[in-house]
Formats: structure tokens, C-alpha cells, sequence
């Protein structure tokens, strides 16, 4: 009965911090309760018995996300001013209407759709819970995300991929190993010479423990990244060398690539990994994924850091008076 | 024996629970961002600390007694660093702007 | 009889309910990619919430890789779409909003 009590306290809270996301006038505010709405979430994923959705959460949704809006805010100073000075009307009562009817509806189907779902579970947890002992590991979810649907997560890693390259090319150069910008701070370079060891040691830990337990390359992989973002604040290169960037951007992708080409170089199906090996591969790929996934992590955030222009590019010749 | 433990544990959770209010509603209501800066770390590394000892108090083991301090020992550094950050922002903002 | 995932899963609808009109009504691009961040997180907390009424020794763990590989994708595409507002802003032309018809 207490658990219900704080479900449903967490759920208003939720739904009470996406409202004032939404429509605060102040952009800082809604940025920085998207960051609260971002624990609170991982509050719940805890409350869920998700404890490893709650990792990564915790990681990427309220600490990269919101480090990446905050730092895009910075850079787009019309926006903030245009939120905060009303310049024109805002639109007429009945203009606003029709959305917000539209929603509603939406909303009310849903929910009769969720509060008719069949009360007997139709899952996957009995299957997976069969073959676990031939997935190489003990911990359902990594079993599933790396052996039995390694496929999409070797897919995931290419979207990351893509990202990475789609924000470099938007940036016009990907030097990505240039020296950071701005003053370095005495107590934020001690305080990240202090962190980043321990930093590194957690992520080998979750990296280590996704085998039995909730963890696994992507968190380690997101807690990896959060180091290579702090080095690069504090005004250290988190790698150094362009060539070794660019390896390291590619390095989950291909390691997926590389044993799928294995596994059927051996005769066997695409990412058909042999039981008995199944435990070393799966902890070779995850390994490299991580490392891959902070390399990832910090490149995203450094390359929306555009380098001063010293020359135009060609879109911006095009476009420029 | 064992429930006066247990009763010890939820007693330091509720009092750290209690300094966590203080530091919100310090937040909300103090004027300026140095104030609200003052009131946060001091109340929020405190109240930490006595749901640490709450909860390992609960915990029973030593091992993840030892692990709770190392978290609350992390989360002083950081917030520590962090405060002095803004702080040193707000102050080099208010001088007008120049380091 | 109210169940956890009952709860979980009407807050779940409010969320994307909540982020789908504010991806149609808000004008400021940052609040756009907002928006759809809380979409995401409205179909994540309804997939997880089904998952956990599971009644074995552990969650449904398939809807659980489902939705870490969400998270990673929404945060991918976040960057790329922050990247893609920042050149916007850089080129000097105003993101179009929703209540001012076609820009000239």
C-alpha cells in the first residue's frame, strides 16, 4: 500500500515537471527542470525494477542531455531574449483550442487503452529465462541486448555512429583533439584529476558487473563519456590524436562487424555466437562498445563546440549576403 | 536490539529528509544566488550524511556501510567544487564580468 | 483494483500527450527538441510499466533492452538535432514557427 502511495506521488510529480517544462517562459527553467524531470525518472525506473534502465538514465537523460541543452542554450542568445519578452500577442484563446482538444482526446484514448490491457502478462521473461544458461551470461538484460538481440544493439551503435558524423559535418572540421577553449580553473583541474581515475575505475566496475547483475557497456560507456566531457571542461584533451578519435568513434560498430563476420565465416547465422564462447565474446564486444560509446558521448558534446571560422564553408558562402 | 536499530535508521532518514527541506526551501525562498548557494551545500551535504548513517544503520553490513560513506564523501567533493563554481561565476558577474 | 503499472502507465499517456502538443504549440526550437525528449520518455515509462507486471523472479528483461537502446538513440538524436538548431542559429535564419505561416 506504502509503494502505491509513492508511485502515485511520483507519477503527479512527473507529469507536474513535463507541464512546467513545457511551459515555463524562462528557457533556463525548463532546461534545468528537464534535468530534475530526468532523476525523477530514474527514481522510477528504481521503483520498477529496472535498475539498469534507472544506470543509464540517471547518466545520459538528466546528465549528457541536459549538459548538451544547457550548453546549446548558451550559444543561442535570441531565443532566450525572445522567451522572455513577449513581442507580440500571444495567439488568441480560440486559436489555442484545437491542440489542446486534439490532446486531450489523444490522451483519453490512450489511457482507456492502457487501463484495458489484459490483465494476465503476455511476456518474453519465461523464454528468456530458459535459454539464459546457453547466453554466456546470468543477467537477463545483457543476455538480451548482447546475444539475443545483438543485432539492434549493434544497429544502436551505428545510429551513434551517424550521430557522431552528422554533428562532426555540421561543425565543418573534425579536429575534434584541438586544445579546449576558455581558462582553466585551479579547482576544477584538481577536482577532475581527482575524479577522472575514480571515474574510469567505476566504469570498469559497471563495465565488470553487467555480467551477473544490472550494468553493462552502456553504462560504463555513458559514465566514460561523462569523464572525457569534465577533462575537456577543465581544459584537458580527453584523447589525444585526431587519427585515434576516429578509431575510437568506430570501434563498436566495427567489433560488431567483426564478429558477425566471424560467426559466419564459421558457417554458423549472422551474430549466432557458440555457447561455450559466448561469455568471451559477449564481454570482448562490450568492452570495446563502452570504450566506443564514451569516445561517442564526448565527441558529440565537443563537436557542438564550432571552431572559430577562419575561412567560410561552402554553405556558408551560399547563404550569406 | 534490532529494532532499536531499525528505529535509529528511519529516525537519521527522517532527519535527513528534514535538512533537505530546510536547503529546498532555501532555495525557493533566499534572494540572491549566493544565498541560496549557502543554504544548499551546507544543508544538502548534511542532510546526506544523516541518511547515510540512516541507511546503513538499515543496511546492517559493513561493506555497503563503507560504500554509502564513499558515496557521501563523492557527493561533498562535487557539490563543494561545484558551489564554489557558480559562486565564483555569480561574483565574477557581478564585478562586471572581468577576471 | 489500481495497480503500479496502472499508475505508471496513465502518467505515461499524460507525458506524451504533454510533449506532443508541446512539440505543435511551443515556438522556441530548444523546446521543440525538449518536447520530443518527453515524448521519449513517456513511451519508455509505458514500455518498462508493462514489462514489470511480470510476475517472474525478474522483469520482462526484452522491453528493458528496448528501452536502453532508446534512451541512447534519443540522446543521439538530440545531439544531432541541438547541432542542427546551433547552425541554424549560426546562418542567421530565424527556425520557423508554428504560428507565422510560411517565412517570406
Amino acid at each position: 500500500m506504502t509503494g502505491l502511495v509513492l508511485d502515485l506521488l511520483l507519477a503527479v510529480t512527473l507529469v507536474a515537471l513535463a507541464w512546467r517544462v513545457l511551459y515555463a517562459p524562462d528557457l533556463f527553467e525548463a532546461v534545468v527542470v528537464f534535468i530534475t524531470l530526468g532523476l525523477l525518472m530514474a527514481v522510477a525506473w528504481a521503483r520498477l525494477a529496472a535498475p539498469d534502465i534507472a544506470l543509464a538514465e540517471a547518466a545520459i537523460g538528466a546528465g549528457l542531455t541536459g549538459v548538451l541543452l544547457l550548453d546549446t542554450l548558451r550559444a543561442l542568445p535570441q531565443q532566450a531574449e525572445k522567451s522572455g519578452a513577449p513581442q507580440r500577442r500571444p495567439p488568441h484563446r480560440a486559436r489555442a483550442l484545437p491542440a489542446v482538444v486534439a490532446a486531450a482526446l489523444l490522451g483519453g484514448v490512450l489511457a482507456a487503452a492502457v487501463l484495458a490491457l489484459p490483465q494476465v502478462p503476455i511476456g518474453l521473461a519465461a523464454t528468456v529465462s530458459a535459454e539464459l544458461p546457453r547466453s554466456g551470461v546470468s543477467h537477463p538484460v545483457t543476455a538480451v541486448l548482447l546475444n539475443f538481440r545483438g543485432y539492434d544493439t549493434w544497429m544502436e551503435l551505428g545510429v551513434l555512429l551517424i550521430a557522431a558524423i552528422g554533428v562532426l559535418s555540421l561543425r565543418g572540421s573534425t579536429r575534434l583533439s584541438a586544445a579546449p577553449p576558455g581558462e582553466a580553473d585551479a579547482v576544477l583541474s584538481w577536482l577532475v584529476r581527482v575524479l577522472v581515475p575514480l571515474v574510469v575505475l567505476v566504469a570498469g566496475y559497471l563495465l565488470w558487473l553487467g555480467k551477473s547483475a544490472a550494468g553493462g557497456a552502456f553504462q560504463a560507456g555513458v559514465v566514460l563519456g561523462a569523464a572525457g566531457v569534465l577533462l575537456w571542461l577543465a581544459g584537458y584533451r580527453p584523447v589525444t590524436g585526431d587519427r585515434l578519435w576516429k578509431f575510437l568513434l568506430v570501434l563498436g560498430f566495427g567489433s560488431f562487424f567483426t564478429v558477425a563476420v566471424g560467426t559466419m565465416a564459421g558457417g554458423r547465422l549472422l551474430l549466432e555466437f557458440p555457447p561455450e564462447q559466448a561469455g568471451t565474446l559477449i564481454m570482448l564486444i562490450e568492452a570495446a562498445a563502452a570504450v566506443s560509446i564514451g569516445a561517442t558521448m564526448a565527441a558529440l558534446f565537443i563537436g557542438l563546440h564550432f571552431p572559430p571560422a577562419r575561412k567560410l564553408s561552402p554553405l556558408d558562402r551560399r547563404v550569406a549576403p | 536490539m534490532n529494532a532499536l536499530i531499525q528505529a535509529a535508521g528511519i529516525g537519521f532518514c527522517v532527519a535527513g529528509a528534514v535538512f533537505f527541506l530546510a536547503g529546498t526551501v532555501g532555495l525557493l525562498r533566499f534572494p540572491d544566488t549566493l544565498s541560496r548557494l549557502h543554504a544548499l551545500t551546507k544543508a544538502d551535504n548534511l542532510g546526506l550524511g544523516l541518511i547515510v548513517i540512516g541507511l546503513a544503520l538499515e543496511g546492517g553490513s559493513w561493506p555497503e556501510a563503507g560504500k554509502l560513506i564513499v558515496i557521501w564523501l563523492l557527493a561533498l567533493l562535487a557539490g563543494a567544487s561545484a558551489c564554489y563554481l557558480i559562486g565564483r561565476h555569480v561574483a565574477g558577474q557581478s564585478e562586471g564580468g572581468g577576471d | 483494483m489500481i495497480a503500479q503499472d496502472h499508475i505508471y502507465g496513465i502518467a505515461a499517456v499524460l507525458l506524451f500527450c504533454l510533449g506532443l502538443h508541446g512539440v505543435f504549440t511551443r515556438p522556441e526550437t530548444l523546446r521543440k527538441i525538449i518536447a520530443l525528449n518527453v515524448i521519449g520518455a513517456g513511451v519508455f515509462l509505458f514500455f518498462v510499466s508493462v514489462a514489470a507486471r511480470n510476475t517472474e523472479a525478474f522483469a520482462d528483461p526484452v522491453p528493458h533492452a528496448m528501452v536502453l537502446t532508446g534512451i541512447v538513440v534519443a540522446v543521439s538524436s538530440t545531439a544531432f538535432a541541438l547541432g542542427l538548431a546551433r547552425r541554424l542559429a549560426k546562418l542567421g535564419e530565424k527556425p520557423p514557427r508554428i504560428n507565422e505561416g510560411t517565412p517570406k
